[in-house]
């Protein structure tokens, strides 16, 4: 068992390296942006991470609002607690990217207006967990925050972008549902894309297991 | 089914009226509220002066007097039960719904008795005017129910929680933003253009937030509620 992690945790090492060199040599680069497409295999994996832990956090809020089980808003709390290290990492590549490609490093488009609501209201989360004691009122009140700050994103994803026009290039949903991108250069994202995956759900899953010992560990004090 | 719906409409409307009275003996949140959003006023108009900014700026001005005035006012709704113990009274009483709907009409009555104060008072000490007042108004009435909406469901879940006054702000931000840059839009719209149409996005913007916003409140209030 033990043996298996191991292998499985190399490869992933592996194949994250090969991703590194592969954005960096082998993918070719987009017309009309230059050498800083590179950023695109670092900045997308990054912030589509924010968003899907973002979607885990408010899974497993409403999951502690039906069973009432603690140990489900510890896991809530995990997945904001990586969404929030992704979400840091996403703006500030996606401000690097901004700086050479629009010339400054913050404007305002919308798109970066949502990653910024974003990190706004996972910093508003964990501000709201500091102010409350007692261990399932902190729950609870977290879990309906999160879901109420959940129904309010897609207005910054979603729709915000729609209204104001925006200089961000679409993202992997765009309005015709095609990808314009070279096939190497589509081959580097996606492995990048799914790298990166593994590994955040490799990070969730460390976290989960260290949060059921811990509780573990409570039991049998008790 | 009908009756008991008719009901908890009944009961939203006493609690809206428990409110009302209970406000006018302190008048509280409306003196905070007001004189927040008038000292607010002059100081902007005072650091600008009134020809010094563009009618854009002026109508995001406009919009952040009315957001952070709301932020003052809105959260004591819900912090004035827990302080004063009354909140486990109310529960015995009526339903979580009845609660909601009720003190969500007496903050959106605020907001609008705010507007009705704030906003004549901005347009003669801002010169300020605007193209078509349909617009205008209407962005200002579907925000001020979207405002009152996320203000009064973030005000219950900071009730329960300690350092209240500072979490508000904190945690409202975020949620409310969608309002305060759909309304600043659909204001500089009104500054600039007559035909109602042009202002389609933002008001459907404003309307599907109001409606996705008390939806939510409904669905999770009862959560907050009876913690």
């Amino acid at each position: 068992m033990m043996m298996l992690h191991r292998i499985w945790q190399f490869a992933l090492f592996i194949w994250i390296i090969i991703v590194i060199i592969a954005a960096f040599t082998w993918a070719p680069l987009a017309k009309g942006l230059g050498e800083y497409t590179r950023i695109l295999y670092f900045h997308v994996p990054t912030a589509w991470l924010t968003v899907l832990s973002f979607l885990i956090g408010a899974i497993y809020s409403v999951i502690y609002l039906r069973k009432r089980d603690l140990k489900y808003d510890y896991y809530a709390e995990a997945a904001s607690q990586l969404g929030i290290v992704f979400c840091i990492l996403a703006t500030v590549t996606g401000s690097v990217w901004a700086k050479v490609s629009w010339g400054s490093f913050w404007n305002w488009d919308p798109r970066e207006t949502s990653i910024f609501i974003l990190l706004l209201i996972y910093s508003a989360y964990f501000a709201l967990r500091s102010a409350v004691e007692q261990e399932d009122r902190k729950a609870t009140l977290a879990a309906v925050y999160s879901l109420f700050a959940f129904v309010t994103v897609p207005f910054f994803v979603f729709i915000v972008p729609r209204i104001y026009s925006s200089l961000h290039p679409d993202p992997l949903i765009n309005p015709q549902g095609k990808i314009n991108m070279d096939s190497k250069m589509l081959t580097t994202f996606l492995s990048s894309l799914f790298g990166f995956t593994v590994f955040f759900v490799w990070l969730l899953k460390s976290k989960m297991d260290l949060i059921k010992i811990r509780l573990n560990l409570k039991k049998l004090e008790k | 089914m009908e009756i008991s719906r008719l009901q908890s409409l009944r009961n939203a409307w006493f609690v809206f009226q428990k409110d009302v009275q209970q406000e006018f003996k302190t008048r509280y949140s409306v003196n905070a509220i007001l004189l927040f959003a008038i000292v607010t006023l002059f100081a902007v108009s005072f650091s600008i002066g009134t020809f010094g900014a563009s009618k854009e700026v002026k109508s995001a001005l406009l919009w952040i007097i009315l957001f952070f005035s709301s932020m003052s006012g809105l959260s004591h709704i819900f912090v004035r039960e827990e302080e004063k113990h009354t909140s486990d009274t109310l529960k015995l009483i009526c339903a979580p719904v009845s609660i909601f709907i009720g003190k969500l009409i007496f903050n959106f009555i605020l907001l609008l008795l705010l507007e009705i104060i704030t906003v004549p008072l901005f347009f003669a000490v801002m010169n300020f005017s605007v193209a078509s007042t349909s617009i205008f108004l209407s962005v200002i009435l579907l925000g001020s129910i979207g405002l009152s909406a996320g203000a009064t469901m973030i005000a219950a879940i900071i009730s329960k929680a300690s350092a209240k006054g500072a979490l508000f702000a904190v945690l409202s931000f975020p949620i409310l933003l969608p309002v305060l840059v759909a309304g600043i839009s659909g204001t500089k719209v009104a500054v600039i253009e007559t035909s109602f149409l042009k202002a389609a996005d933002e008001l459907q913007m404003l309307f599907a937030y109001a409606v996705v916003v008390i939806t939510a409140g409904l669905l999770l209030f009862d959560f907050v509620w009876n913690e």
